[in-house]
């Protein structure tokens, strides 16, 4: 904020900042994204980029190919399994300073597809997010509004406290792979069907956290997606995630599947 | 080895580049500069969609075929109801029809714009031509906002009709969308038809001859680029195509170019329907959805009788087919979809051999692809 002194000097022709300001200014006015696009929500990301709403206007507009020229990572889509460690690769590949905008639903909580058996519930489970910007797919006035947040953000940020020039050593956040049920690392499943940890241990503010071992839903486990209450109500064994013919054979066994 | 011959380099382009068009990766063995094999890796978007729709009610599977081709929810949600409106034999007014086709049309607008500015995108002019295209998408969009309340997941098309008649503003907003696309039109392939570098880069390349385009059964602006006239609003006419008056450009050389060609001919095609369509739109009746299916607690108790129906329609990528199979219940025993951009892929392989690494993405970009509808 500047003060009375300082627009007193400013109206002499001087102009007074602190450091942080300047570095601050000149970083959110030239956020470079990552072109990067995983679903339908991607369009609506160049659509922003687009004559319309205009990106351009915030500094915005230089989508970059390459990692490594890249500040902003926009995930604009759904996460699969199969995707997401490229994805935290590409995280890793960003050099610092770095943020992260999860647009729309699927990169958020999966979304839509959030029941699926390949889809990743959150990209916030493997990389830290610094804005979410809801909708399926947001309009782009709302991706601009999370750009703005984003840069009021980094215009909070101290220059004596941000973590790239603090004495901890840079880590790259661990890069998963697809296992036999899921995302594994370390040979531990990171996505479990039965619900989420609270608190991921990969994206939690201090990185060296424990894993809180907490699951989002303990007391239900699900075998399948249930979508509907009709179906749970008329075809249990669908709702169970039971072929039709194991579960004619079930029923004549009688019911060895409850 | 002799001294000339040179080794040969894998290069792994995807699954993140900006010319992939989505999550897709291509594995190419390159001699020197000439791509020599080309291997497509997909699934980076696999988003279970099949299983979703087995495992929920008939209606609740429509918002998800929005999501398919992302660019044409339209036409994912007309084949859709297309197909469940056959296995329950459910009619539909003629209102309803004129605004399914109505809609229809302004996608495929909408997707031939974008596609060719994509394309260009991939030559390297980068964002020049897209701009053209995606404005003129933002005005077909606001029609779309103004008819269902959503830009891109439309979500307006029901079991029997659509889920609202169009809003009184709609028709003079879409007059004057009408009166401004000729000049769109004129200006677009101004810009772009005559362009020497667009001819140079694009004439010549990914020749699909046409009976290897039958051969591997694609179908859209791919397969009229070969020059088979083959049109599913033609070949098997639905709702109210069997009335309209349409030409079918085809293409004769089977390249690039050709199929741009194409798809500037059909915009202007769709033109032509979409005034048949605002000429008769007034005098048609029968409301916007058959009233024996207007409440939404009918849409959703649907139970189709234990059967099975295709319906294909003729999505601005190909055809895009629905099949369902039926046990009785409220949910679809089994449901599949034939994927136009998925199918229109598999000679990638074929198009790409002999040709440089930089015309890979062009090829790419000239059969328009969506991963989306590709992975599912
Ligand atoms: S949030 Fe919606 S629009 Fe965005 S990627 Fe997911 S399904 Fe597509």
């Amino acid at each position: 904020m500047a003060t009375e002194a300082q627009l007193a000097a400013e109206r002499h022709g001087v102009f007074l900042t602190t450091v942080t300001r300047l570095y601050n200014w000149g970083r959110r006015s030239s956020v470079y994204p990552l072109s990067f696009g995983l679903a339908c929500c991607a369009i609506e990301m160049m659509a922003t980029g687009m004559a319309r709403v205009d990106l351009a206007r915030f500094g915005a507009e230089m989508f970059r190919a390459s990692p490594r020229q890249a500040d902003l990572m926009i995930v604009a889509g759904t996460v699969t399994k199969k995707m997401a460690p490229q994805v935290v690769r590409l995280y890793n590949q960003m050099p610092e300073p770095r943020y992260v905008i999860s647009m729309g639903a699927c990169a958020t909580s999966g979304g839509p597809f959030r029941d699926g058996y390949n889809v990743l519930r959150g990209i916030d489970l493997l990389i830290p997010v610094d804005v979410y910007v809801p909708g399926c797919p947001p309009r782009p006035e709302a991706l601009l509004h999370g750009l703005m947040t984003l840069q009021a953000q980094i215009d909070a940020q101290r220059l004596d406290a941000v973590r790239w020039y603090s004495d901890r050593e840079a880590r790259d956040h661990p890069v998963p792979s697809l296992g036999r049920h899921g995302l594994e690392l370390d040979g531990q499943t990171i996505d479990p069907v039965g619900g989420l940890p609270l608190l991921s241990p990969l994206t939690s503010p201090h990185a060296e956290e424990q894993r809180s071992g907490q699951l989002e839903h303990p007391q239900e486990i699900r075998l399948f997606p249930i979508m509907d209450d009709t179906v749970a109500r008329e075809t249990p064994w669908r709702a169970r995630g039971v072929a039709r013919e194991i579960a004619a054979d079930d029923l004549k066994r009688g019911g060895a599947h409850e | 080895m002799s001294a000339h011959e040179s080794q040969l380099l894998q290069v792994n382009i995807g699954p993140q580049h900006p010319s992939t068009h989505g999550v897709f990766r291509m594995e190419v063995t390159l001699d020197g500069e000439t791509v020599v094999a080309l291997r497509p890796v997909f699934g980076y978007l696999h988003r279970n969609h099949e299983q979703l729709a087995e495992a929920s009610s008939y209606i609740q599977t429509m918002p998800y075929t929005d999501r398919l081709d992302y660019f044409n929810s339209m036409t994912s949600n007309y084949g859709y109801a297309l197909a469940v409106e056959r296995l329950a034999g459910i009619e539909v007014p003629q209102r309803a029809s004129y605004i399914r086709a109505l809609m229809s049309e302004l996608t495929r607008i909408l997707n031939h714009a974008t596609a060719i500015g994509f394309m260009i995108n991939d030559m390297g002019a980068w964002h020049t031509a897209l701009q053209f295209g995606m404005r003129e998408r933002e005005k077909i969009l606001d029609l779309f906002e103004m008819a269902s309340g959503a830009r891109m997941m439309c979500n307006y098309f029901r079991f029997g009709g659509v889920v609202r008649d169009l809003p009184p503003e709609f028709l003079p907003y879409f007059d004057q969308l009408m009166r401004g696309l000729p000049a769109f039109f004129d200006e677009f392939e101004q810009l772009l038809r005559d362009n020497e570098i667009i001819v140079a880069r694009s004439s010549g390349i990914g020749i699909l001859p046409r009976d290897v385009a039958a051969g591997y059964s694609v179908t859209g602006p791919v397969l009229r680029g070969s020059g088979v006239p083959y049109d599913i609003r033609r070949a098997e006419p639905y709702g109210i195509y069997g009335e309209l008056a349409f030409d079918i450009p085809v293409g004769s050389v089977g390249d690039v170019y050709d199929r741009t060609l194409v798809r500037f001919a059909e915009m202007r095609q769709s033109y032509r329907i979409l005034q048949q369509i605002r000429e008769r739109l007034p005098d048609t009746g029968g409301g916007h959805i058959n009233p024996a299916l207007a409440n939404f607690g009918k849409q959703k108790a649907l139970r189709p009788p234990a059967g099975e129906a295709y319906a294909r329609v003729e999505s601005p990528k190909g055809e895009l087919g629905f099949y369902l199979v039926s046990d009785g219940s409220t949910q679809p025993y089994r449901y599949k979809v034939r994927a136009p951009s998925f199918i229109n892929l598999t000679p990638l392989g074929a198009m790409c051999r002999g040709h440089l690494l930089a015309d890979v993405v062009v090829i790419l970009g000239s059969i328009d692809i969506v991963m989306g509808e590709v992975d599912r």
